[in-house]
């Protein structure tokens, strides 16, 4: 079985984020980098489905050589092979999935696994995207993943509860928290990942149908305030509630 | 996703290479999320927990710096001092137990073992199969090992050995015991295996201080061993010295460790707490206390890292290793209890980590030379006089 998981290279969640100089994209000094924390999920069910196929697992991930880090740590977490889709333009969803569903045509794998979501710019569109122009099945938001010879049954996490759908190889499945617990990189994988080459493709440019004018911070949080600490308090705090927050 | 982000206020982490950083994120995830759960429990009870041993080897922390071919990740030795330092940010005694494994075990008989020892020993202990101690310390031999008493006597089925270790870490856990014994005046070095008649390693107790690790007396009475198990290579007490100078190198990591956790938690405490009205962080004499021990984390990361490149590059000298031992230890120490004053009666609950680090410190302090034998190994070196003879 061939199995490609697309991962992407974040800001680390502790960042504090700065609105950078041309006021569209964000500041990247002292900005640490990370593999994006879904796919995490989407590596280890990669994994998983080898161990149970066979096969290989390709980690890809499209952007610049800094993505490099990120494909280093899915080989340290025991993929077979990295590709880098070396792109150093800005593009929308649209754009990057057809970058990216352009070379996984050629690859022709069994399922590609993404996260639901990069932790970054939060557009949920390019796992659903690149199953239409690769005219795979697409499940979303997987919690569960069950694979018996062709066919793959899925829980799929919705508003209030669980969807159970069921498909077949070839699929394209985003993985949420909880699909399962990937591993931590093995001191044995980390160094044998150095050995591992990247293998790297330039991506195909794709025109963008949406641009960004501008990104903003939210506006900073004002200080609280504790009406007090028991039940006494409570008739003041729906008093303010009502009259100075006007939520209620 | 890391919970404990480290500390590092000199940008330490550039000048660690990509994959030094991975090693320490894998370990300081693995120390959030198996260690640190369930330490206070086995600190209090004064157990080693075991089920970390077989989650460790799988990754890799077993001779890490060994070759492949024995199952070892073959990392460098900066790789290897931060394993040490993240082990230690949980605890003292779950380093202690890895820094024998490792150093005390598999180093010594990958140096000074026969190829049969090595193909026997190393894919075990690496595996976590196999657990290893290292009897050097006698009842009144300490700082002192040169005249231990323990006698090895050639005979023709074998060597048979006499004499008493204390103080020995995992040794009623291990499966293989590496003992330091003089056959004909001249310290050499043996296998015994857990079971060899005439051999029994029972669990000291009472312990204040590395609760969460087993410590050991090992006692042979005419104990038989195989010819094969005397360790070819060793000659004199330099062999055991050798052993002991790379466990002093993770351990002036390992302290790291501990300062680390110890001053995470007085920032942390010390920004909540609220006092007259404020909290305890705004008065100046917890602020002192908080800038000397980043200060001295920052020292004493920057101490370790050209150790280890040193290390890495085979110009490091054993004087050097005792400099960083001594006083990252000893630093410490004083930042451990320094954030138990910060947490003032909240410092001697288990609820927090620090009291437990600052008693484990003081055996950290003591053993694998203690701060005195250093100073004085430091002092012969820049003087060119012994003063320890
Ligand atoms: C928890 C724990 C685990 C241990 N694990 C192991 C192990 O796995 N294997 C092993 O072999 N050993 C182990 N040890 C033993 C340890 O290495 C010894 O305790 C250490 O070497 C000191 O020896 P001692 O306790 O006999 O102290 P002593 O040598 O009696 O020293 C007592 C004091 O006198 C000072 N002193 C001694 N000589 C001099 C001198 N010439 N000049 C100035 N001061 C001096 C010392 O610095 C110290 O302050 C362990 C110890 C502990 C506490």
């Amino acid at each position: 079985m061939k199995i490609v998981a697309c991962i992407n290279h974040v800001p680390d969640t502790e960042t504090k984020v700065k609105v950078g100089a041309d006021g569209k994209t964000i500041d990247p000094a002292g900005v640490n980098y990370m593999l994006n924390p879904y796919d995490e999920y989407a590596v280890e069910a990669g994994l998983k489905l080898k161990e149970q196929y066979g096969g290989e697992t390709i980690a890809l991930s499209l952007g610049p050589d800094a993505n490099k880090e990120t494909l280093r740590k899915a080989l340290a977490m025991g993929v077979d092979k990295a590709l880098l889709i070396k792109d150093d333009s800005v593009r929308d969803s649209l754009s990057l999935a057809r970058a990216i569903a352009e070379e996984l045509r050629e690859m022709k794998p069994d399922c590609v696994l993404f996260g639901k979501q990069s932790i970054d710019y939060y557009d949920e569109q390019v796992p659903g995207l690149v199953a239409e122009f690769l005219g795979y099945p697409s499940v979303s938001v997987a919690v569960k993943l069950e694979a018996k010879d062709g066919n793959v049954t899925c829980d799929r996490e919705i508003e209030g509860g669980h969807e159970v759908v069921e498909t077949s190889f070839p699929v394209v499945i985003s993985a949420q928290k909880g699909l399962n617990a990937p591993r931590y990189p093995s001191l044995k994988g980390i160094m044998a990942a150095k050995t591992k080459p990247i293998e790297e493709r330039q991506a195909k440019p794709f025109p963008s149908g949406v641009e960004v004018l501008g990104i903003s911070k939210p506006p900073a949080k004002s200080a609280g305030k504790i009406v007090g600490t028991d039940a006494s308090a409570v008739p003041e705090l729906v008093r303010l509630l009502q009259e100075e927050a006007k939520v209620i | 996703m890391l919970k404990f982000k480290g500390v590092d206020y000199y940008d330490v982490e550039s000048l660690l290479s990509e994959e030094e950083v991975l090693v320490r994120n894998t370990v300081r995830e693995f120390v959030d999320d198996h260690v640190l759960p369930i330490i206070e429990k086995h600190n209090r009870a004064g157990t080693f927990p075991l089920d970390l041993v077989k989650k460790m080897a799988e990754l890799g922390m077993f001779g890490s710096t060994l070759p492949a071919k024995y199952g070892c990740a073959e990392m460098n030795n900066v790789a290897y001092g931060l394993v040490m330092q993240e082990l230690e940010r949980g605890d003292s005694g779950v380093r202690s137990f890895a820094s024998v494994q490792s150093a005390l075990v598999m180093y010594p008989i990958f140096t000074f073992g026969s190829e049969e020892q090595k193909d026997r020993w190393l894919p075990g202990l690496a595996s976590g199969e196999k657990i290893g101690c290292f009897g050097l310390t006698e009842p009144d031999y300490g700082s002192n090992p040169g005249g231990m008493i323990t006698r090895a006597v050639e005979t023709p089925d074998g060597y048979v050995l006499n004499g008493a270790k204390m103080w020995i870490t995992n040794g009623t856990l291990a499966d293989v015991a590496v003992v330091w014994a003089k056959l004909n005046g001249v310290v050499h070095g043996f296998l015994v295996e857990k079971g060899t008649k005439g051999f029994s390693a029972p669990e000291m107790t009472g312990k204040h201080s590395l609760r969460a690790s087993v410590t050991s007396e090992l006692i042979f009475q005419d104990c038989l061993i195989p010819k094969e198990n005397i360790m070819p290579k060793t000659d004199g007490l330099k062999a055991p010295l050798m052993c002991l100078n790379q466990a002093r190198y993770g351990i002036a990591w390992g302290a790291i460790g501990s300062a680390m956790a110890c001053y995470d938690t007085a920032l942390s405490y010390a920004g909540s707490r609220i006092q007259f009205g404020k909290p305890i962080s705004s008065f100046q004499i917890t602020q002192e206390k908080l800038v000397v021990m980043l200060t001295e984390i920052t020292k004493a990361q920057l101490l370790c890292l050209q150790l280890g490149r040193m290390k890495d590059k085979g110009t490091m000298r054993f004087q050097q290793v005792s400099m960083a031992k001594r006083n990252n230890v000893a630093v410490a120490l004083e930042i451990a209890r320094a954030a138990r004053e910060v947490l003032g009666a909240n410092g001697i609950l288990d609820e927090y980590p620090v009291m437990r680090h600052s008693a484990n410190l003081e055996s950290v302090k003591t053993y694998e030379g203690t701060h005195e034998m250093h100073t004085l190994i430091i002092g012969e070196d820049i003087t060119g006089i012994g003063a320890f003879v």
